[in-house]
């Protein structure tokens, strides 16, 4: 061993020297000056998950408003807007769960609030309701004629395009112009009331349309319809499958 | 150049490499680990029916109040794009402003076949290309399958914002760290929705542990055909979409 050692070089020795000192010393700052957690990602996790689920909550969530408020909830529970949480219109209010007499949520009472959902826009699912709001009852607060916890129309809608409104303004300018409605869907009143659970008719066959487009066709509304061969014209299918009933158009 | 000091400038660059090796040694495992034990007990998903949603923007709204977004129109954790798909094939992407009313009214215009809304949101993927990216361990998933970003170790590099395929991250001007939708992390822990479900006026948006038999996750996931964004990508995203229009990516 001290052979090995006296046979070595000085400037070796030296280095040697050296790199146990720089070894010692990386050692030393990565083990114990370097505090652990700066070391150890799962320890940084942990506190990030602590940090993040210790963030304030703002919207208290739908029970909260029962406890105090029941007469509203109860109503608001059965009609129209059941599935609305208070918090949609009244805005975040934990804090006023809270301290109920200090803090005090909003209130939406300007009529430019409920169009935020209920204003006429195509890209809206079908038979959504929806107004436009400035030729629907204008000037007047919505909460004034529909109770907002508990939304009935006043009188039942008269006008499929209340719910419909993309398919009436689209019959509108179209060649269907003249036919209501009710030529081709029979529409029970239950549908204006619960609209999901009683359905309308739909024309189920080719000779409906025939009543006015076929060349026989004897229909008061039939004069002015262009005829067709109602045995060969598209025979393999009902008609709708080429032609939108609420917007035909020939090309 | 004095060959002792190059010998020692060549330790040191052995010695800075090899603890570079090491560091990465020892991330690689935790990641491995954190997505093997994650997808047994809770592991949360999100369901969205296109079908449903009116455009009413309620839950961007409760999501920048309740995660303290800034309130400019282009930092969002969650948005909802409007679809408008004509006839030539032309396909127009807009996302709403908080204030939906405003719409153009386009009924009429018949060069349109269809419209409708999409809710969008981080998917929360089960195999986040945003955490792989990540240089120093800073955004990471939880073991119940959430993508959080750890604020005091991110340095702001946007690597996970330009990784993430769905754009659903963006560089907070404030603290000038990565942030995303965390499903309400803290909303969540305590037995509450996510703010943007809490407001959904028609349950467009559901929330749910994807390994609970009773649910209503998993009977969206049941009742369903479900879709979710950029399959092919293989980020195996969480947010299951019902009735999805094949033009949207
Ligand atoms: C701890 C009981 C309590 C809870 C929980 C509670 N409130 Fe209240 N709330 C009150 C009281 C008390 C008032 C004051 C009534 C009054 O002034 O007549 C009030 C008033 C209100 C008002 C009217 C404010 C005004 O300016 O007149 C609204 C709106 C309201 N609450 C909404 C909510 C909502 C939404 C929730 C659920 C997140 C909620 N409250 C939960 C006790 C409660
Ligand atoms: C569709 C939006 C909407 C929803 C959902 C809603 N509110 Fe309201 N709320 C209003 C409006 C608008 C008013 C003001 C009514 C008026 O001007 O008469 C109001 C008024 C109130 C008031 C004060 C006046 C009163 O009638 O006593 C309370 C309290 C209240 N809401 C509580 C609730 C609670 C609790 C819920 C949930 C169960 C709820 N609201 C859900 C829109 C809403
Ligand atoms: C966050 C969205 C939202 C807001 C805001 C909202 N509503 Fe509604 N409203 C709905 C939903 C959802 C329905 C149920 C529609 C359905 O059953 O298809 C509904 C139903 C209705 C109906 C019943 C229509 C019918 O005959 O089917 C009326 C009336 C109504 N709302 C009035 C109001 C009024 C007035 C306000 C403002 C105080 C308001 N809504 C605010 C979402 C909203
Ligand atoms: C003067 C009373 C009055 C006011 C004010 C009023 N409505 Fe109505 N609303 C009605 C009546 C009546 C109906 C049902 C008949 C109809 O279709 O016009 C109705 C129907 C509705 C419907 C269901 C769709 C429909 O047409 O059946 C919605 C949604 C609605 N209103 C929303 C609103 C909103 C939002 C406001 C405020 C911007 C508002 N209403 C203001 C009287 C009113
Ligand atoms: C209160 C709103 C409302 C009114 C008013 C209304 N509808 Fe509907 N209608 C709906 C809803 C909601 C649906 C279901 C949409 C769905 O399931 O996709 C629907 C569906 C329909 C369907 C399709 C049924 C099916 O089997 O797919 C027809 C046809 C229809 N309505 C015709 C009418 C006619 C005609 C009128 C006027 C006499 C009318 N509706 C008035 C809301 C309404
Ligand atoms: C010329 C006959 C005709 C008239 C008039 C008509 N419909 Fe229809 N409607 C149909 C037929 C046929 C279908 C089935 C279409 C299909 O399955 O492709 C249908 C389907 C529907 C549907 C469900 C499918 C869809 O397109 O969304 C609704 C809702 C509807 N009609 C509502 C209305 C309303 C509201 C009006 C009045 C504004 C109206 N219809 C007028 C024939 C008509
Ligand atoms: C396979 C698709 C298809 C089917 C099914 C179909 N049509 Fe047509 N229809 C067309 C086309 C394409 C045209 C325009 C070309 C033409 O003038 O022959 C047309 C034209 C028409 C016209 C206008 C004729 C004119 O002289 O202006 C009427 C009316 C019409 N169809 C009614 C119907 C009726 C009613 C049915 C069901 C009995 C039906 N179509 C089924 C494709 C179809
Ligand atoms: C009550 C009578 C009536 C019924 C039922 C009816 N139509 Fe028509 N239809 C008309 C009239 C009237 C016109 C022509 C209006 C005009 O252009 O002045 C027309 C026009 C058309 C056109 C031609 C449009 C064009 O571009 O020239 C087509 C296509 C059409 N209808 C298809 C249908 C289909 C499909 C059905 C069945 C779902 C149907 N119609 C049911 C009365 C009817």
């Amino acid at each position: 061993m001290k052979k090995i050692l006296s046979k070595m070089p000085d400037a070796l020795a030296r280095l040697l020297v050296v790199f146990a000192a720089l070894a010692i010393l990386g050692a030393f700052v990565v083990i114990v000056l370097i505090p652990k957690d700066m070391k150890d990602v799962k320890i940084q996790w942990a506190d990030a998950i602590k940090a993040e689920q210790a963030k304030p909550v703002l919207y208290a969530g739908f029970h909260a408003c029962g406890e105090c408020h029941e007469r509203i909830y109860e109503k608001k529970k059965t009609g129209y807007h059941r599935d609305l949480s208070c918090e949609t219109c009244h805005g975040p209010a934990y804090a006023h769960t809270q301290d109920p007499d200090e803090v005090k949520p909003v209130i939406p009472k300007e009529r430019a609030f409920c169009p935020l959902c209920h204003a006429y826009n195509p890209s809206r699912p079908r038979g959504f309701p929806q107004i436009n709001p400035a030729a629907h009852n204008p000037l007047k607060a919505c909460a004034s004629c529909h109770n907002p916890h508990d939304p009935k129309p006043p009188t039942t809608p008269k006008e499929c395009s209340a719910c419909h409104g993309e398919i009436a303004r689209m019959k509108a300018v179209s060649h269907h112009v003249q036919l209501e409605c009710t030529t081709c869907h029979q529409a029970p009143q239950q549908h204006k009331i619960s609209p999901r659970s009683v359905k309308p008719t739909k024309p189920q066959n080719r000779e409906f349309c025939g009543k006015c487009h076929a060349r026989d066709a004897k229909d008061r509304m039939a004069n002015n319809a262009p005829r067709i061969d109602l045995a060969n014209h598209g025979e393999k299918y009902v008609c709708w499958q080429c032609h939108y009933p609420h917007s035909p158009e020939v090309e | 150049m004095n060959g002792r000091r190059k010998f020692l400038r060549d330790v040191r660059a052995f010695l800075v490499s090899i603890s570079a090796i090491g560091g990465v040694l020892k991330l690689l495992p935790a990641k491995a680990f954190a997505r093997e034990a994650s997808r047994k007990g809770k592991w949360y998903g999100f369901g969205v029916s296109v079908d449903k949603c009116i455009g009413c923007a309620r839950c961007m709204e409760a999501c920048k109040t309740e995660n303290d977004v800034p309130r400019e129109p282009f930092y969002f954790r969650t948005w909802v794009e409007r679809y408008i798909i004509r006839k030539d094939g032309e396909t127009v992407v807009k996302a709403i402003e908080s204030n939906a009313e405003a719409a153009p009214d386009t009924s009429g215009d018949r060069s349109i076949l269809r419209s409708f809304f999409v809710p969008k949101l981080c998917n929360q993927c089960a195999d986040p290309p945003c955490v792989q990216v990540c240089p120093v361990g800073a955004t990471f998933q939880t073991g119940d399958g959430v993508v959080l970003v750890n604020v005091k170790t991110c340095v702001g590099c946007r690597y996970c914002i330009q990784a993430c395929p769905y754009g659903a991250r963006y560089l907070h001007p404030e603290t000038h760290t990565a942030d995303k939708c965390t499903f309400c992390y803290h909303r969540i822990s305590r037995d509450l929705l996510p703010a943007c479900v809490e407001v959904c006026p028609t349950q467009a948006r559901i929330f749910g542990d994807v390994n609970s038999g009773s649910s209503p996750l998993t009977r969206f996931r049941r009742m369903n055909k479900i879709h979710v964004l950029k399959p092919a990508l293989n980020t195996e995203p969480k947010v299951y979409y019902a009735s999805l229009d094949g033009e949207v990516r």
